[in-house]
């Protein structure tokens, strides 16, 4: 249609978290002309909500770190189920990504002699996390957008216009990433502001969307991670993987109502926290897998020497990686004995002074206050599982962050799959976003530059595109008349509560085969009723709208997670199997694949019964021998099957 | 999990709500009787209003947990978080007021143009990296960092340059002024141990007086007294920016002491 | 895009009521007391300032062996009260015929004027700019301290100079109340406590001067180079905290030793000695 604008650029990043921003300006300096559309403000990404720090092994406070063990810990932490050369970049890349964070004006905190300091957390063998108290993504955030601002500052210093060659579009959605000839061609994007529509043509995209908590009812995740960059990417046609692992952070708070979800950071646990259960015990230690069982303090004595004798203890099982500790607090509340509201207790208060815990804590403490009236250097917290994380996302090229199947497509991030494997570690979601970002932006503006012959977009696709965006307004009139979908329009937020209640219920921490089914019909059901979703008003900064366009995105990736869940027979990592409790061997070098089914039709025809995802398995490249050689062979047997090691 | 919920059921209980809506071309405030449980802050409530009165009620919100800065609002007249208001602090007769930030050009019900602040980033000159000091061999003292790290807590939710009377009342004053926010990240950088911008000719301390509006702050703290991060602005920022500049352009001895000791 | 500055199209109307901000009639919609913080203010101010103008001009009753109000603490002309061995210093010789109190009240007057604390106080108390967070003000232009005579304020430093000064002579007025009202060292008497109680404010109020921090060591940029100031720094910070306490407190505590001199001096009370 001639009334939507359109803008050419050479690079459209989507989102603006630590991934995007990093894309972007790494885009820009490669002399590509760079937009940047975020659904927020610009600075309020959810990387903002990233507290605890940045895994990287720069050896500041143990030397004896250095990438090799951090790519150990990674891979272990993902069950070895990692695109392993990912996992090996990111080991290796991350120091480089940190300090150059510090080049930029980021202030971390500081060792004794100048240097970044660096703490615990779970699964990381030496102390690894720059950090700055507990708002290290804030930092990072808020570094990386005055990095926008001075690269904007120097374009405005040469061509007159900040905007010249870097440009944030905030409060602008992408619904449909568009493609001609097979290609990228750019997308289409809408203002929350005005409502209006508009298309981003340029040969490279780069998707740095987050993540999808939001189809879970019991979320550390905002509003926003309703899994868009999976979708685009699945309905430009480019595969997903790992969709089956979704991480569900140990400690969120659970109560009040209102608040539950929301992020009790590791860091309370890597200084110093404890976990009780009702009857004061420290449950942890009755949890510690095989797998981990020379890793890990067997006492609470030993376990409390670790933090000022790490050389000579082992550190204690409430530091595992996060899906042991969330499945052992499960177990605690479901055996009865847990917590007033529903969860366990984490407590500080018995275990450092309050001026420690005001000073190492402090958002923790203000938050708590804040929120719930609990005052945390003098009463333990009740704490939960979370959604937090899908370690699932877009296939992509493991160096160049390229999206299979689709030509100028990049998606860096949480929206990527397959760096984490089965289980992320924490503190290496922050180092992801800025090893990758920038290799997405590198590489994008590699592509975008060495395209010549630029395709404008397809009228037709922007066509049907604003026809999409703007069906909920006429869900009720157009579409009551139609047999196909009777009834009166539906609350897009009625909706909203139903997926995120189903999802919670049958695909949550511990998955049935009868219940991952049930919720398969039942995302059926919605999906039919969210075609009927309507809103009412118009279109400037209607939050209804908005949300039922999100509905689209979130159904896919729902999808995508209960089917790969079904599929994987199994528990490893994110994914917990009631009914296939152990780990099995044999599924380490599956990943399972989800593509649209029917990537040509109109979605919206599709019959609920089929399904809109396609599932697929395909084995993974082998690990690099001398990647192998890092680990001991009695480690690697826990993992490999045999026929993998004797290769 | 029936006597909780007992106990959820006995502590719900109608509020009376008057929340603005409208645009640029008008509008008002309007009564709402919505539900409230235990617990809940006034973005909840807000929430509970989308979803079963008002579906196209517009509200800016991202993390619902004090960390993002999105969901400033005026409450009964105060500005503040939505998200960081819990509702146990009202009494349950009493008539509570949501409006949008009124320092700042309304887009739609609560959600202002914030635009301006975006500007007001842009006038501060970045970061000056120090020659000479490559990635990874920054060394700073914790005790040389501190001062900076608090102002780098700002999660920019706006609130401080929204109460700033500068502004708030005086439209005029929107192109000379860059509000508390913008003044204390110019604090923020002169404190910053490595900021190599005296190196480079430029000098924060007067151009805080000169380019962005120091002057006009006449440090009576309404931007301290709203900071949700707790951050003392005036006391910590503003006011030892303003002695910084007066070092400069109002203090002969220090003026003259800098030129002796530079000859030496 | 809006850049969010441009002059609103609609002139008249600025501030709250600008035709681009969200149309609400009221000023404010606050619902709390908040007109109490500025009355308070204003009224301690004003209580103040009549009770020092009256002593200020009175040029009477200053003196009561050993105490001298601080109020005409140094005394610098000739035509005040003999005290032995007391802050005489007759700089300004006999042509001087006004209250001696006048030459001196200057600097702590300047010095409290121009304090960070007091500036807030009587913008908000007396000017009403703003009267209180998110409640408009009713003036039409405002440019902060940007031109004379506002402008002035920078020299607050200046007065910090002399407040020490002026706190090293009370400070030595305190010491000579250690005497009787013979001169006879190593005595104490009620109103002896009175002194050190003012003076103790009087020199936590000064340290704790914005101004004051600076100099110590807010002006650095590496504390980690100047271990010593550092410390200071952190002591004057702690201090600096209580600076609205500290101004109130000895605010009234310098207005009570007046009184208290006062008292002695007219007769109307006999100052109880301890020793």
């Amino acid at each position: 249609m001639a009334h939507v604008d359109r803008q050419a650029w050479d690079v459209v990043v989507v989102g603006a978290g630590g991934a995007g921003l990093r894309a972007a300006i790494e885009a820009r300096e490669a002399g590509m002309r760079t937009a940047v559309i975020c659904k927020s403000l610009f600075g309020k990404a959810h990387t903002v909500m990233a507290e605890g720090g940045i895994a990287a092994s720069m050896g500041n406070v143990n030397e004896r770190d250095n990438w090799q063990v951090h790519f150990r810990d990674t891979m272990r932490g993902g069950k070895f189920l990692n695109q392993w050369r990912m996992a090996e970049l990111h080991a290796r890349e991350a120091p480089d990504r940190v300090w150059e964070l510090e080049t930029w004006g980021a202030l971390f905190d500081r060792t004794k002699d100048g240097r970044i300091s660096q703490r615990n957390f779970g699964g990381h063998e030496y102390p690894r996390l720059a950090h700055v108290g507990d708002r290290t993504g804030l930092e990072l955030i808020r570094t990386l957008q005055q990095k926008i601002v001075s690269l904007q500052q120097e374009d405005e210093r040469e061509f007159g216009a900040y905007d010249a060659r870097l440009k944030v579009f905030q409060e602008c959605t992408v619904t449909r990433v568009l493609k001609t000839d097979g290609r990228v061609s750019g997308t289409f994007c809408y203002e929350r502001e005005s409502g209006r529509f508009f298309v981003l043509e340029a040969p490279a995209v780069v998707l740095a969307t987050g993540g999808i908590g939001k189809s879970f009812k019991v979320t550390s995740n905002s509003w926003e991670y309703t899994g868009d960059g999976h979708a685009l990417a699945l309905l430009a046609g480019a595969p997903l993987i790992n969709m089956e692992f979704v991480q569900f952070h140990p400690t969120g708070m659970v109560w009040p109502p209102s608040v539950k979800g929301i992020l009790v950071t590791e860091s309370v646990r890597g200084d110093g926290g404890v976990l009780r259960n009702s009857d004061g015990k420290r449950f942890m230690f009755d949890y510690i897998p095989d797998v981990f069982k020379e890793k890990y303090a067997q006492s609470e004595e030993e376990g409390d020497r670790w933090y000022d004798d790490p050389e000579n203890n082992r550190r204690p099982p409430e530091l595992l990686p996060r899906d042991e500790v969330a499945r052992a607090i499960n177990s605690e509340v479901k055996a009865g004995r847990g917590s007033p509201h529903g969860g366990v207790f984490l407590d500080v208060s018995t275990r450092m002074p309050a001026e420690v815990i005001k000073r190492r804590l402090p958002s923790m403490h203000h938050q708590f206050k804040e929120l719930a009236d609990v005052d945390i250097t003098a009463e333990p917290m009740e704490v939960g599982p979370t959604c937090h994380y899908v370690m699932g996302g877009v296939d992509v090229d493991p160096d160049t962050a390229a999206a299979t199947g689709v030509p100028g497509l990049f998606a860096a991030g949480e929206v990527a799959g397959g760096m984490h494997g089965s289980n992320r570690l924490g503190g290496n979601s922050l180092s992801d976003l800025l090893v990758f970002g920038r290799r997405a932006g590198l590489y994008a503006a590699e592509y975008a530059a060495s395209i010549a012959d630029r395709t404008p977009a397809d009228p037709l696709q922007i066509d049907a595109a604003e026809a999409e965006a703007l069906r909920p307004f006429s869900a009720e009139g157009e579409h009551r008349q139609t047999s196909r979908d009777p009834g009166p329009a539906e609350n897009p937020y009625t909706l909203h509560q139903e997926l995120q209640q189903s999802m919670n219920d049958l695909v949550g921490i511990i998955r049935k085969e009868g219940e991952m089914r049930e919720a398969l019909d039942r995302l059926a059901g919605l999906r039919v009723r969210a075609r009927r979703a309507g809103v009412e008003g118009h279109r400037q900064y209607n939050p209804g709208w908005h949300l039922s366009l999100d509905l689209r995105n979130m159904l896919l990736v729902s999808e995508c997670v209960a089917r790969a869940a079904l599929e994987r027979e199994e528990s490893r990592g994110g994914h917990t199997r009631d009914d296939h409790p152990v780990m099995d061997r044999h599924w380490r070098n599956i990943n399972l694949v989800c593509e649209l089914a029917d990537p040509q039709g109109e979605r919206t025809d599709a019959d609920p019964a089929l399904g809109q995802i396609r599932l697929s398995r395909r084995e993974t490249p082998p690990i690099r021998p001398d990647l192998l050689g890092l680990f001991e062979k009695d480690e690697l047997l826990k993992y490999l099957t045999d026929e993998e090691l004797s290769r | 999990m029936s006597a909780q919920q007992e106990v959820k059921q006995s502590a719900a209980y109608l509020a009376q709500f008057r929340v603005w809506r409208g645009d640029p071309d008008g509008g008002g405030l309007e009564d709402f009787k919505v539900e409230v449980n235990e617990g809940e802050v006034v973005l909840d409530i807000i929430h509970r209003l989308q979803a079963t009165q008002a579906p196209d009620l517009a509200v800016r919100w991202n993390c619902k947990a004090g960390k993002c800065g999105s969901c400033s609002a005026e409450i009964n007249g105060r500005p503040r978080l939505m998200c960081m208001t819990r509702m146990s602090v009202f009494g349950r007769d009493e008539t509570i007021t949501i409006t949008p930030m009124r320092a700042f050009p309304v887009v739609r019900d609560l959600v202002t143009d914030v635009s301006f602040n975006y500007t007001k980033a842009r006038e501060v000159p970045s970061f000056v990296p120090p020659a000479g000091v490559a990635p990874g061999e920054y060394r700073m003292r914790q005790e040389d960092v501190n001062r900076s790290q608090e102002f780098r807590k700002c999660i920019e939710c706006f609130l401080c340059q929204n109460t700033c009377h500068v502004v708030r009342d005086h439209e005029e004053n929107k192109g000379a002024f860059a509000g508390p926010r913008f003044l204390m990240r110019i604090a923020e950088l002169d404190m910053h141990p490595l900021d190599a911008a005296p190196a480079s000719g430029l000098d924060r301390k007067a151009t805080a007086q000169d380019e962005h509006g120091l002057g006009y702050c006449n440090i009576t703290k309404c931007c301290t007294e709203v900071c949700p991060e707790n951050i003392k602005i005036t006391d910590n920022a503003l006011i030892p920016l303003k002695e910084r500049a007066a070092d400069r352009k109002y203090d002969p001895l220090v003026w003259l002491g800098n030129k002796i000791r530079r000859r030496e | 895009m809006a850049t969010g500055i441009e002059p609103s199209p609609q002139a008249g109307a600025t501030g709250v009521q600008d035709a681009s901000r969200a149309a609400i009639p009221a000023r404010h919609l606050r619902t709390d007391r908040w007109w109490l913080a500025p009355a308070v203010t204003a009224a301690g101010l004003l209580a103040f300032i009549v009770y020092s103008t009256w002593r200020a001009f009175a040029n009477a009753d200053y003196y009561h062996a050993p105490y001298v109000s601080p109020f005409y603490s140094p005394c610098l002309a000739q035509n005040c009260e003999t005290m032995h061995g007391g802050p005489n210093w007759e700089l300004f010789g006999s042509w001087w015929g006004l209250s001696p109190a006048l030459l001196i009240l200057i600097f702590p007057l300047g010095f409290r004027l121009t304090c960070y604390y007091y500036r807030k106080a009587y913008y908000r108390g007396f000017w009403a700019s703003p009267p209180a967070c998110a409640v408009a003000e009713p003036h039409k232009k405002y440019t902060g301290e940007t031109r004379f005579p506002l402008i002035l304020q920078n020299i607050h430093r200046y007065f910090f100079y002399f407040a020490i000064l002026v706190a090293g002579v009370l400070t030595y007025d305190t010491a000579l109340a250690f005497r009787d009202e013979h001169y006879n060292w190593g005595h104490m008497g009620l109103g002896t406590v009175v002194f050190l109680v003012n003076i103790a404010l009087i020199w936590a109020y000064t340290l704790s001067c914005h101004s004051c921090r600076h100099v110590v060591g807010g002006r650095l940029r590496h504390f980690s180079k100047h271990p010593v100031r550092y410390r200071l720094w952190g002591w004057v910070g702690k201090l600096n905290e209580r600076h609205m306490l500290l101004a109130w407190s000895s605010l009234i505590s310098v207005a009570l030793a007046d009184f208290y001199v006062f008292l002695l001096a007219t007769g109307a009370f006999d100052d109880p000695r301890f020793f």
